[in-house]
C-alpha cells in the first residue's frame, strides 16, 4: 500500500489537518453540549459510518449490497447475548470486536455465495439475507430460547458516543486507505469491467469477497454498541430492513464520486432524518422519500457533485446560459404539487394547527429545493436535454 | 514437450490437446490440437462463428475446456483462473475492446503492471514502465485522457499496452485490425511485429487476410469449431479446403 503515489502530498496534508481538527472537535464535544446533542451526534456518526462502510465495497464496484441491516443486526444480537441487562459476560470493547469478527465471517460467507450474481440479483439476494436471518432468529427465539425480546445493559450516553467515535474513525481510515491502495484500484476496475480486470491479473473473487467482508466489520461493530442505546431488542428491531436502504440512499444523496460525498450525504441526511422525525413524525417518511426521488432524478452525481459543478460555474461565470427546459418547469410544478399533497396528507392526521405548520414547512422545503434547481439551470448547470428527453 | 525436435529451436510455449467446448449442443470448439512455438506469430482464422474467440477464452481461462488439456510452457494450465493465467505470462485483448473507460489512459496501463506482474515492483517502476508502454504504442500524448474519449484505433492500442504491462510471454490478439482504416491497419501490423521483436510470442485472430498473410509465420484455420488446416501463409493460401470454406468467401467479399 503506497499512499503517496495516489495522493499529491499537499492534498493529503490538507485532509489530514482538517480531519484532526474535526476529530479534536468531536472528541471534546460532550463537554460543551447537552446530552440531546450527544445522542443526536451518536446517531449521525452511526449513519455516516454505516454509509461509508457500505461505500467501501459498493461504491467502486457498483454491486448494490442490501445486506447492511444483516451485519448491523448481527452486531446488535452479539451485544444482546453477551451484554445483557442481567450482567455483561465480557467487557464491552471485546464484545464489539467479536461482533466485528462475526460480521466479517458472515460477510465472507455471503460474499462467496452471492458475489457471482450481477446487478439486481445481487441486491435481491443480499436483502433476502436480512429477512432470512431475521426470520430464523424469530423462530429460534420463540421455539428454542423462548424469549420474545432481550434487554441490553444500558450505558452512559457519553460512553456510547466515544465508542461510536472510535468505530467511526476506524471506518473512515479503513475506507480511505482501501480507496488509495491497490485494492481500491482493483475494486474500481472490477466496477468498470470485471472480465478485463480478471484478465490483467486481478483475483476478482478474492478482492470482492475480502472487501465486502471488511465493510461488514464496521456495521457489526456499530450494531454492537448501538444495542445498548436501543435497550430492548428483538429480531424486528435488530434487523430493520430500512437500515439496508439507508446507506444506499445516503451515499447516492451525497455522491459516490468523491470520498467525502457519502460522508456529507449521510451527515446531512441523518440530521434531516432526526430533525424530521422529532419535529414532524408523520411528515418524515414522506418528505424523506420525496427528497430522495428528486435527488436521484436531478442530482445523479449527488450533493457533492452538484456543489462542485455549481462552484465551477460560479468561478468561470455562467456557461452557455440555457433556458430551463419544459421538463424542468414541469418538475417545478410537480414539486409544488408534491408539497401541497403532503400538506393535505398531514392535515388529516393531526390537529388543525399542527398540520398547517407541518404542511407549510414541507411545502417550503420542496419549493426551496426546486428553486435551487431552477437557479442551477440558469447557471448552465442543467442543460436542456439533461433529463434525456 | 517437443517430440524429436531440438529444444532450443522449437520451444513449445503453448499446447492444446483435444480442446473442446460445447455450448449446449453446439460444439464451438471441437477436439482441436494446436501448438505455438516461442517467438512465433501465429494467425488464427476462420469464418464467423468458427470458434476463434472461444479458443482464446479457453486459453485465457475465461472458459474451461471439456474435455481437453491446455499447457503453457509445458505446465498444464487447464482449470486455472484467468488472473493466474495472466500472472503466468499470458495476456489478451478482446474482440470488443474492454478497457476501463472512465479511467485515464495511463491508469489503465498502470493497472496492468500492478496486478499482472509478480509483486515487488515499486510505484516508480510501474509509472516508468507505463509511460514507456504508452510511448511504444504511440499514446504518450494522451496519457491523461479518459479512455472513453479515445478513437477506436487508440482504444485498441491502449488495450495492447495494458496487456503488455502485465509482462506477458504470450499475447493473444483478438481482431486487432477490425474497424481500422488502412493507415491504422498498417500501424497495427507494424506494432505487432515490434511486439514480437520484444520477444513476445503472438497468436492473433484476424479476418483481414492481407494482415495475416504478411505478419504471421504460421496459420491455423478453424471451421465449425474444428481445425481444418495449419501451415505457412503460402500453404494456407493454396489449400483447396481452406479456399473452399473460407478464402473463397473472403475473395467474394473483396478483402
Ligand atoms: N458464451 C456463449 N454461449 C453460447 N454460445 C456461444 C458463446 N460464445 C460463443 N458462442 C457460440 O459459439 C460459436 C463460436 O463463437 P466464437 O465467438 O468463438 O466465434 P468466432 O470464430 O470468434 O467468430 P467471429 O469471427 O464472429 O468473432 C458461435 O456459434 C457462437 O454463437
Ligand atoms: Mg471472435
Amino acid at each position: 500500500m503506497d499512499i503517496t503515489t495516489f495522493t499529491s502530498n499537499k492534498r493529503f496534508q490538507i485532509w489530514g489537518i482538517s480531519l484532526l481538527v474535526v476529530l479534536a472537535a468531536l472528541a471534546t464535544l460532550p463537554q460543551w453540549v447537552g446530552s440531546y446533542y450527544v445522542v443526536l451526534l451518536t446517531f449521525i456518526l452511526m449513519y455516516i459510518l454505516i454509509t461509508v462502510s457500505w461505500t467501501i465495497f459498493s461504491g467502486p464496484t457498483g454491486y448494490m449490497s442490501l445486506a447492511s441491516a444483516a451485519f448491523f443486526g448481527v452486531g446488535v444480537y452479539t451485544s444482546a447475548i453477551l451484554f445483557p441487562m442481567t450482567g455483561a459476560v465480557l467487557p464491552l470493547p471485546l464484545i464489539i470486536v467479536i461482533a466485528g469478527i462475526i460480521s466479517f465471517i458472515l460477510g465472507l460467507l455471503v460474499g462467496a455465495l452471492t458475489l457471482r450474481l450481477k446487478g439486481i440479483y445481487f441486491a435481491i439476494f443480499t436483502f433476502g439475507l436480512v429477512l432470512l436471518i431475521q426470520r430464523f432468529l424469530l423462530w429460534f427465539e420463540m421455539n428454542i430460547t423462548a424469549t420474545r425480546g432481550r434487554f441490553v445493559a444500558t450505558l452512559d450516553n457519553n460512553y456510547i458516543y466515544y465508542v461510536m467515535l472510535v468505530i467511526f474513525v476506524a471506518t473512515l481510515l479503513t475506507a480511505y486507505f482501501i480507496r488509495r491502495s491497490r485494492f481500491g484500484l482493483a475494486l474500481q476496475s472490477i466496477g468498470e469491467n470485471e472480465e478485463a480486470a480478471a484478465h490483467i491479473g486481478i483475483n476478482v473473487t478474492l478482492v470482492k469477497v475480502i472487501i465486502f467482508a471488511i465493510s461488514a466489520v464496521f456495521m457489526g461493530a456499530a450494531g454492537a454498541i448501538m444495542a445498548s442505546k436501543l435497550i430492548y431488542i428483538d429480531p424486528y428491531i435488530a434487523f430493520n430492513p430500512l437500515l439496508s436502504f439507508m446507506p444506499v440512499l445516503m451515499a447516492i444523496f451525497g455522491g459516490l464520486g468523491q470520498f467525502y460525498g457519502p460522508i456529507i450525504g449521510a451527515a446531512v441526511f441523518a440530521y434531516l432524518q432526526e430533525f424530521l422525525k422529532t419535529e414532524f413524525p408523520f411528515a418524515y417518511m414522506f418528505t424523506f422519500g420525496l427528497v430522495l426521488v428528486m435527488v436521484m432524478v436531478f442530482m445523479p452525481s449527488g450533493l457533492v457533485g452538484m456543489i462542485q459543478r455549481l462552484l465551477a460555474s460560479l468561478k468561470e461565470g455562467p456557461q452557455e446560459k440555457s433556458t430551463p427546459s419544459w421538463t424542468l418547469i414541469f418538475s417545478f410544478l410537480f414539486g409544488i404539487l408534491g408539497g401541497l399533497v403532503s400538506w393535505f396528507i398531514f392535515r388529516e392526521r393531526r390537529g388543525a394547527r399542527v398540520h398547517l405548520k407541518v404542511g407549510g414547512v414541507v411545502t417550503i422545503i420542496v419549493i426551496a429545493f426546486y428553486l435551487i434547481l431552477l437557479l442551477l439551470a440558469y447557471l448552465g448547470e442543467l442543460r436542456s436535454g439533461y433529463f434525456g428527453i | 514437450m517437443p517430440r524429436g525436435v531440438p529444444r532450443e529451436i522449437n520451444v513449445r510455449i503453448l499446447e492444446g490437446e483435444g480442446v473442446t467446448k460445447y455450448f449446449g449442443g453446439l460444439a464451438a470448439v471441437s477436439n482441436v490440437d494446436f501448438h505455438v512455438d516461442e517467438g512465433e506469430i501465429v494467425g488464427l482464422i476462420g469464418p464467423n462463428g468458427a470458434g476463434k474467440t472461444t479458443l482464446f477464452n479457453l486459453i485465457s481461462a475465461s472458459l474451461v475446456p471439456k474435455p481437453g488439456v491446455i499447457k503453457f510452457k509445458g505446465e498444464n494450465i487447464t482449470g486455472k483462473k484467468p488472473y493466474q493465467i495472466c500472472r503466468m505470462g499470458v495476456a489478451r485483448t478482446f474482440q470488443m475492446v474492454k478497457i476501463f473507460t472512465n479511467m485515464p489512459v495511463l491508469e489503465n496501463v498502470r493497472l496492468g503492471s500492478f496486478f499482472g506482474t509478480l509483486p515487488g515492483m515499486s510505484s516508480a517502476d510501474i509509472a516508468r514502465e507505463a509511460a514507456e508502454l504508452l510511448e511504444f504504442v504511440g499514446l504518450s500524448a494522451m496519457s491523461a485522457t479518459p479512455a472513453k474519449d479515445l478513437t477506436l484505433a487508440n482504444q485498441k492500442r491502449l488495450e495492447v499496452a495494458r496487456a503488455l504491462a502485465t509482462r506477458p510471454e504470450l499475447l493473444l490478439l483478438d481482431e486487432l485490425m477490425a474497424g481500422l482504416n488502412a493507415t491504422e491497419m498498417a500501424q497495427a501490423m507494424e506494432l505487432v511485429k515490434r511486439i514480437r521483436d520484444k520477444g513476445i510470442t503472438i497468436v492473433m485472430i484476424e479476418h483481414v487476410m492481407k494482415a495475416i498473410m504478411s505478419v504471421c509465420e504460421r496459420i491455423i484455420v478453424l471451421h465449425h469449431g474444428e481445425k481444418i488446416a495449419e501451415g505457412t501463409p503460402r500453404e494456407i493460401a493454396n489449400s483447396k479446403k481452406v479456399v473452399e470454406v473460407y478464402l473463397g468467401e473472403q475473395a467474394d467479399a473483396g478483402s
